[in-house]
C-alpha cells in the first residue's frame, strides 16, 4: 500500500502532502471550522485559476524558461472577453470563452515566436510582453472597467455554475490537470519538453526541435491564461486593468514548491497541483485565523520560505538515503 | 555481398575561423566495419554529425543507397536508418534509462498514446543483449560513467538502423564491456549492417575493423584494407611522419615519500585504501571502470569527504575540504570528465588555462594580461592544441583538443603532486606520446605523479609501481618489473588478492 | 595572441580580419545596438521637445533612476553567476523602514545611514545563507524572502508612514555635489559603477564570476570557491539595496510599506537589457550602464511629450525585445552572408 502511494507520488510530492497536512492541522487548531466541506470546496475553487495558469507555467519552466507575462495575458484576454460580453450581450458565452482562449493563445504564440524564432531568452521576452500586454489592456479598455452590471449573468455564471454539485471552475481545473497529466506523460510532444529542458545538445542529437517545443509551451501557457482570464473576470464580475498583477510570481512559486526544477528538465504536474493548493490554503487560512491583514504578507512569505526549506532538506535527506542504498 | 549504403561527395563544413572539413569523399558499405582515423581535430566528429543530420554541410552531397538525401535534423537521418553514438555523452540525466533510449522515437499505441510498457520491455531486451544489469526505470543520474556509455550504445541499437556510427565508443569502457561491444558489432556486421567505428586505439581498430579511411586537417588522405596494412603505415598517413616511442619512460630517482594515504574509506565507493607516493615516482592506478579509483582521487583533492582514514602530506596529516585547499598544498587534479569538470566550455582557451592559478598570477587581485598570455602560449603549444586562436571558446574544439586544454591548465600550475585521471582519454597517438614524454620529464625533475588509467599499456609503460583496485579496495600493488598484463588484469577482476 | 598557435595548419584557417568584416562584427554587437538606440532617443526627443537637451533637465532627471541603477550593479554579479534576486526591492523597503524607525527614535543622520546599510547587508546574508548553505535555488529563496522582508515592514508599519528625518539626511537623495548642478546620486552611481566594473573586468574575482556562471562544477574543480562567491554576491546585493534605500528615503523623505514596489524586476530588466545572459557567464558592465541611461532618458523624453503611462510601458516593453532581436537578426544575416561568400 505504502509502496503504491510512493509510486504515484514521488518523494518530493509526498513531502509536500506532509507539509499541507501540517499546515491544515495548525490552521484547524486555531479555527476549527476551516476543514468544513464548504470551506474546503471554497479553497479549491479559489485555487482553481492558479492551478490552470501554473500548469502552463510548469511547461515553460520544464524547458528551462519562465513566463512572466501570465498576469498581463490574463488581464488582456479577460478584458477582451468582458468587453465582448458587454458589447454583444446576446453572443453565446461559450463562444466568448473560446474567443478569450484564442486571444490568450495568440499572445502566447507571440511570446513563443520571440523565443523560438527570434532566439530572445524567455525571461527577456516575457519581461517585455508583461509590460506590452498590460499596456495593451489599457489601450483596449481606454482605462475603463467592465463592471458587474455591464456583464450578462450567463457570463458571470461560467465559473459559478455547478455540474454534479461541483463548481464549474473547479471542474475546469480538474479537467486541465488531467489533460496536462496525460500530455506530459503519454504524448511524444510532452516528453520532448523534458528533453529540451534536460539537455539541449542531447535533444538536438535525437532530433527534438527546440524551436517547436519552445513555441508550443508558450502557446499553451497563453491559451491557459486566456481561459483563466475569462474565468477571473467572470468570477469576480469585474474586468479591471490591474487584473492578476503579480500573479506570475504565484505561479512560479507553485511550481517551485511543487519540486519543478527551475533549471528545467524535471518536475511533475502533480507536484504543481500540490504546490498551488498549498499556496491556496495559506491565502485562505490567513484571514480565517484572525490576524491583522498587515501581518499577512510577512507570514505568507515566512511560510513559503519555510516550506521551501523543509522541502529541500527532506529532499536532501532522501537523496542521501538513496545513495546509501545504492552503496550497499 | 557488400553494397554501398552511404556516400559523401565533396563535403565541406566551415565554422567561424576554421575549415573543419574540406573536399571530403567517404563511402560506407554494408557488412563492413569501417574505421575513421585521424588526429585530434581532424574532423571525424564533424563528419559524424553531418551523417546524422546534426550539422548541415557547407557544401557537398550525401547519397543514401544511390539517391541524394538532405538530413535537415537528426530525425531525418534516423528515419533514413542512420544511428549514432556521439563522442560526448548526451544523456537526459533526470530521466529513466527507458526514456533515454526512446527519446526521439518513442513507441506509440494506435491513438498516439505512448506505450511505456512496450518501451520498457524493449529496453529490458536491449539491456539483456548487452548483458547489463540495470533496471530500465533507473534515472541516468544514478548510473556510473561506464553504464551511461552502455546505455548510449543500447540507444543506438534501439533504432532499426542500416548504418551505426560509433564515435570513440570505448573511451569510457573497461575490458569486459569492450568485449561486449565487439560482440554486438560482429552481430550487426553479420546482419549485413554497416558500421563506422572511430577510435584512437590501434589494437581496437585491428581487432574489429575491416577497412579504414584516414583524415588529416579536415581533408581526406587515404584508405585501405586493415588486414593488409600496418600500424606504422596508418600512423604515417595520419600525422605525416613515423612515430617515436609510445612510452618514453625516463628513469627517475625515486625520492622520499610525499603523500601517505592510510585506511581511506568512503562508504559505497572505496574502503581501506592505503598507498604511498614518492617524489619522482609515477604511481599507476589500474582497475575496471567503477573500481573506485576516481573517487579516491576526488577525496584526496577535497571534492568528496572521506569517512575514515588519514592523508599525510610531507610528514604532516592534512584535512582537505575543498579543491582550493588541495591546490594550496601543491596538489593538482586532472579530472576524468573533461566536459563537466575539466574545461569551462563557454570560456576562451586562454581563460581556461589560467583559471586554476588566476589568484596567484594576479597581483593584488588585478589581472595581468601579459602573464596570462605567456602561460597560455607556453602550455597550449606544449600540449599541441589545435584551434583557430587562443580566444575561441573551448566548446569549439574537438574532443581530444578539449582534453589537451584540461591537461595544459593543470600542468601550468606547477604542482608538487599531479593526479592524472584518464589523462589521455580521446587523445590521438602522436599527442599521447608527447604527453607521456612530458609527464615523464616532470617526474624525472622531482614531481610526484599519480596516473589513473584504464588503458593497460599506458599504465604498464609509464608507471613505476601499479596499484590495482577492485570493487573499492586495493587488490594488489605491483612493481614495474613484476607487473605484466596477466597479473594486473587478474588483480583488477578480483581473481587474485593479496599484497 | 592569435598568431602564436603553433600546431594548427595555416591552410585550414579562414581569414576574416578584413576591415569590412571587423566593421560588421562591431556593428552587430549588443552594446553597439544599445548606443545606436540611445543616440536615437536623444536625437528624437531633442527634436520633439525644446526641454530635452537642457543641461539642468538632463542632470535632474537622473534623480528618477539612479537608485534603480545602483541596485542593478551588484545584480550583474548575481545574474552573472546564474543566480537571481527578486527580493532587492523588499530589502530596500525593510531597510528604509528601519531607518524611519531609527529616525523616529531620535537617531542622527550617520546612525540612520549605518542602520540602513546594515539592514540591507543582513538581508543579503540571510538570502546568501539559504542559497549556499542549504543549496536552495536563488529564485526560490528570494521568492519567499520578497514577501517576508516587505511583509515585516508592513506588519509593523501598517498603513502608517515615517516622514520625520533629520534635515542633513536630505542631502543624499536631493543634494548636488559642491556648487555644480550634478546630483550627488549620479556621482555616487558613477563611482560605484567604476568600482564594480573594475572588479568585474580587471580582477581575478571578476574572472571567477564568469567561470562560476558558465560551469559551477568545473569552476569548483579548478579551485574556485563557488559557494563563497555566490554568497558574497548576495551580500553585495543586500548592501547596495541598502544604499538605494538611503538615497530613495532621503529623496522622498518618507517610508511607506509599498516603497519601491516592483523595483526588483526593474533592476533585473536593466541588467538583461544590458546584455548580461540570464543563464550566467556572459555580459559586461558597459552594456548595463548604457541600458540604464537609455531607459532613463527614454522615460524622461516620453514624459516631456506627455505620453501616457500605459504607452510608456508598451514602448519600453518593445524596446526590451527589440534590443535583443536586432543583434540576433543581424548576426544571422551576417552568418548567412559569410557562408555565401565562402561557398563562392
Ligand atoms: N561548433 C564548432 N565551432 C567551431 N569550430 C568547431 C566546432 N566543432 C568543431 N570545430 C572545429 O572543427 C575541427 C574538427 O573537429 P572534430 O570535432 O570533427 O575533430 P575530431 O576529428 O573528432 O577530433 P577528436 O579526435 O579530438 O575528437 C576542429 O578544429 C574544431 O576546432
Ligand atoms: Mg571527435
Amino acid at each position: 500500500m505504502k509502496k503504491s502511494i510512493e509510486k504515484i507520488l514521488q518523494n518530493r510530492e509526498l513531502n509536500l502532502v506532509g507539509l499541507i497536512i501540517i499546515l491544515l492541522i495548525l490552521v484547524t487548531i486555531r479555527s476549527p471550522r476551516f476543514l468544513e466541506l464548504r470551506n474546503v470546496e471554497r479553497i479549491v475553487n479559489d485555487t482553481a485559476i492558479l492551478i490552470m495558469v501554473a500548469a502552463g507555467q510548469f511547461l515553460v519552466i520544464l524547458t528551462g524558461g519562465i513566463d512572466l507575462s501570465v498576469g498581463s495575458t490574463i488581464a488582456f484576454s479577460g478584458m477582451a472577453a468582458s468587453m465582448l460580453n458587454e458589447a454583444y450581450p446576446a453572443m453565446p458565452v461559450y463562444l466568448i470563452l473560446l474567443i478569450g482562449v484564442l486571444v490568450g493563445t495568440a499572445l502566447g504564440a507571440f511570446n513563443g515566436s520571440c523565443v523560438a524564432f527570434g532566439k530572445i531568452p524567455p525571461i527577456i521576452t516575457t519581461l517585455g510582453t508583461m509590460s506590452i500586454f498590460r499596456g495593451f489592456t489599457f489601450v483596449l479598455s481606454k482605462g475603463q472597467w467592465v463592471t458587474a452590471h455591464e456583464m450578462t449573468s450567463a457570463y458571470t455564471m461560467i465559473p459559478r455554475g455547478r455540474l454534479f454539485g461541483i463548481p464549474n471552475l473547479t471542474t475546469w481545473a480538474i479537467f486541465i490537470f488531467i489533460i496536462m497529466y496525460y500530455f506530459v506523460k503519454y504524448t511524444r510532444h510532452g516528453r520532448e519538453i523534458y528533453a529540451i529542458g534536460g539537455n539541449k545538445t542531447a535533444a538536438h542529437f535525437v532530433g527534438v526541435s527546440e524551436k517547436k517545443v519552445n513555441f508550443m509551451v508558450f502557446t499553451i501557457s497563453g491559451a491557459l491564461c486566456g481561459l483563466a482570464g475569462v474565468m477571473w473576470t467572470a468570477r469576480y464580475a469585474a474586468a479591471v486593468n490591474e487584473t492578476a498583477t503579480g500573479f506570475e510570481l504565484q505561479t512560479v512559486a507553485a511550481c517551485v514548491l511543487g519540486g519543478v526544477s527551475i533549471a528545467g528538465g524535471s518536475g511533475t504536474i502533480t507536484g504543481v497541483l500540490l504546490g498551488a493548493l498549498f499556496l491556496g490554503i495559506i491565502n485562505n487560512a490567513l484571514p480565517v485565523v484572525n490576524l491583522s491583514p498587515f501581518y499577512q504578507m510577512a507570514i505568507q512569505g515566512f511560510i513559503v520560505l519555510a516550506a521551501i526549506v523543509a522541502n529541500v532538506l527532506m529532499e536532501q535527506r532522501n537523496e542521501k538515503k538513496l545513495l546509501n542504498r545504492r552503496r550497499q | 555481398m557488400k553494397k554501398t549504403i552511404l556516400e559523401l561527395k565533396d563535403i565541406a563544413k566551415y565554422f567561424p575561423g576554421i575549415k573543419a572539413l574540406d573536399n571530403v569523399d567517404f563511402t560506407i558499405r554494408t557488412g563492413e566495419v569501417h574505421a575513421l582515423i585521424g588526429e585530434n581535430g581532424a574532423g571525424k566528429s564533424t563528419l559524424v554529425k553531418i551523417m546524422t543530420g546534426v550539422y548541415q554541410p557547407t557544401k557537398g552531397k550525401i547519397l543514401m543507397e544511390g539517391s541524394e538525401v538532405h538530413f535537415g535534423t537528426a530525425h531525418d537521418a534516423q528515419a533514413a536508418g542512420v544511428a549514432a553514438i556521439h563522442q560526448e555523452a548526451s544523456m537526459f540525466t533526470e530521466l529513466t534509462v527507458t526514456e533515454n533510449i526512446f527519446m526521439g522515437h518513442h513507441l506509440r499505441k494506435k491513438g498516439g498514446t505512448l506505450d511505456w510498457k512496450a518501451m520498457r520491455q524493449h529496453t529490458q531486451e536491449l539491456l539483456d543483449r548487452l548483458e547489463l544489469d540495470i533496471n530500465p526505470d533507473t534515472l541516468i543520474k544514478n548510473l556510473g560513467t561506464a553504464q551511461r556509455h552502455m546505455v548510449e550504445i543500447a540507444k543506438a541499437l534501439s533504432v532499426d538502423a542500416q548504418l551505426v556510427i560509433m564515435d570513440e565508443p570505448t573511451s569510457a569502457l573497461s575490458l569486459h564491456e569492450v568485449e561486449e561491444l565487439y560482440k554486438i558489432i560482429r552481430q550487426l556486421k553479420d546482419e549485413g549492417k554497416a558500421i563506422v567505428f572511430i577510435s584512437h586505439k590501434f589494437d581496437e581498430i585491428f581487432e574489429i575493423c575491416d577497412y579504414f579511411t584516414v583524415f588529416r586537417d579536415g581533408q581526406y588522405i587515404g584508405e585501405g584494407e586493415v588486414a593488409t596494412s600496418s600500424v606504422d603505415e596508418i600512423v604515417k598517413m595520419m600525422v605525416g611522419r613515423s612515430l617515436g616511442h609510445m612510452f618514453p619512460k625516463k628513469e627517475a630517482a625515486i625520492g622520499e615519500a610525499v603523500l601517505d594515504v592510510k585506511g581511506l574509506s568512503l562508504p559505497g565507493f572505496f574502503k581501506n585504501v592505503s598507498f604511498t607516493l614518492h617524489k619522482g615516482e609515477i604511481l599507476g592506478f589500474f582497475g575496471l571502470v567503477g573500481a573506485g579509483r576516481s573517487e579516491v582521487m576526488r577525496t584526496i583533492f577535497g571534492i568528496d569527504k572521506k569517512s575514515e582514514g588519514t592523508i599525510v602530506l610531507n610528514g604532516h596529516e592534512i584535512h582537505i575540504s575543498s579543491p582550493r585547499l588541495a591546490m594550496q598544498r601543491g596538489i593538482a587534479y586532472v579530472p576524468e570528465d573533461r566536459q563537466e569538470q575539466g574545461a569551462i566550455l563557454e570560456m576562451s582557451l586562454s581563460h581556461n588555462i589560467t583559471l586554476p592559478q588566476i589568484d596567484k598570477i594576479s597581483p593584488f587581485g588585478v589581472l595581468n594580461k601579459k602573464t596570462e598570455k605567456t602561460i597560455t602560449e607556453e602550455f597550449g603549444n606544449k600540449m599541441e592544441i589545435k584551434a583557430a586562436n587562443w580566444k575561441v571558446n573551448a566548446n569549439t574544439l574537438s574532443g581530444g583538443n578539449q582534453q589537451k586544454v584540461v591537461l595544459a591548465k593543470w600542468l601550468a600550475t606547477d604542482p608538487d603532486i599531479l593526479i592524472l585521471d584518464e589523462p589521455t582519454k580521446g587523445i590521438d597517438v602522436a599527442t599521447k606520446a608527447a604527453v607521456h614524454e612530458f609527464v615523464s620529464e616532470m617526474a624525472a625533475a622531482g614531481l610526484a605523479v599519480i596516473l589513473v588509467s584504464s588503458e593497460l599499456p599506458e599504465v604498464l609503460g609509464m608507471a613505476d609501481r601499479i596499484v590495482v583496485m577492485h570493487e573499492g579496495h586495493v587488490s594488489k600493488v605491483l612493481n614495474r618489473d613484476e607487473a605484466n598484463s596477466d597479473n594486473v588484469i587478474l588483480a583488477a577482476t578480483g581473481h587474485e588478492e593479496g599484497m | 595572441m592569435s598568431d602564436k598557435l603553433k600546431h594548427v595548419s595555416q591552410s585550414r584557417l579562414i581569414n576574416e580580419t578584413s576591415f569590412k568584416e571587423r566593421l560588421i562584427e562591431t556593428v552587430t554587437k549588443w552594446e553597439f545596438i544599445l548606443i545606436v538606440l540611445f543616440a536615437g532617443v536623444v536625437i528624437f526627443f531633442s527634436n520633439a521637445s525644446p526641454y530635452f537637451l537642457n543641461y539642468f533637465n538632463l542632470m535632474n532627471t537622473t534623480f528618477n533612476f539612479m537608485e534603480k541603477a545602483i541596485m542593478a550593479l551588484p545584480m550583474i554579479f548575481v545574474i552573472m553567476c546564474g543566480d537571481i534576486d527578486i527580493s532587492v526591492a523588499s530589502i530596500l523597503a525593510l531597510s528604509s523602514f528601519a531607518m524611519g524607525h531609527a529616525s523616529a527614535a531620535g537617531a542622527g543622520t550617520p546612525e540612520i545611514i549605518l542602520i540602513g546599510l546594515c539592514v540591507g547587508m543582513v538581508c543579503g546574508i540571510f538570502n546568501g545563507l539559504l542559497i549556499t548553505g542549504l543549496k536552495i535555488p536563488a529564485i526560490a529563496v528570494t521568492l519567499g524572502s520578497q514577501s517576508l522582508f516587505r511583509g515585516i515592514s508592513q506588519a509593523i508599519l501598517g498603513d502608517q508612514a515615517y516622514t520625520q528625518y533629520p534635515e542633513s539626511f536630505a542631502y543624499f537623495g536631493q543634494g548636488y555635489v559642491g556648487d555644480t548642478l550634478i546630483p550627488f546620486e549620479l556621482v555616487l552611481f558613477l563611482i560605484l559603477a567604476a568600482v564594480m566594473g573594475f572588479i568585474l573586468h580587471k580582477t581575478s574575482y571578476g574572472r571567477k564570476l564568469y567561470a562560476v556562471g558558465n560551469s559551477a562544477t568545473a569552476a569548483r574543480f579548478s579551485g574556485v570557491p563557488v559557494a563563497r562567491i555566490r554568497f558574497t554576491n548576495m551580500v553585495l546585493n543586500g548592501l547596495f539595496a541598502g544604499i538605494a534605500a538611503v538615497l530613495l528615503t532621503s529623496r522622498i523623505g518618507s517610508t511607506r510599506p509599498n516603497i519601491a514596489n516592483g523595483w526588483d524586476m526593474e533592476a533585473i530588466t536593466l541588467v538583461v537589457l544590458g546584455g548580461v545572459s540570464i543563464s550566467g557567464g556572459k555580459g559586461n558592465i558597459f552594456g548595463v550602464i548604457i541600458a540604464i541611461f537609455l531607459l532613463g532618458y527614454l522615460k524622461f523624453g516620453m514624459g516631456l511629450l506627455n505620453i501616457s503611462a500605459r504607452s510608456m510601458i508598451i514602448i519600453t516593453g518593445f524596446l526590451l525585445i527589440a534590443a535583443v532581436l536586432i543583434p540576433e537578426m543581424l548576426g544571422r544575416f551576417k552568418a548567412k552572408r559569410k557562408l555565401m561568400k565562402q561557398q563562392a
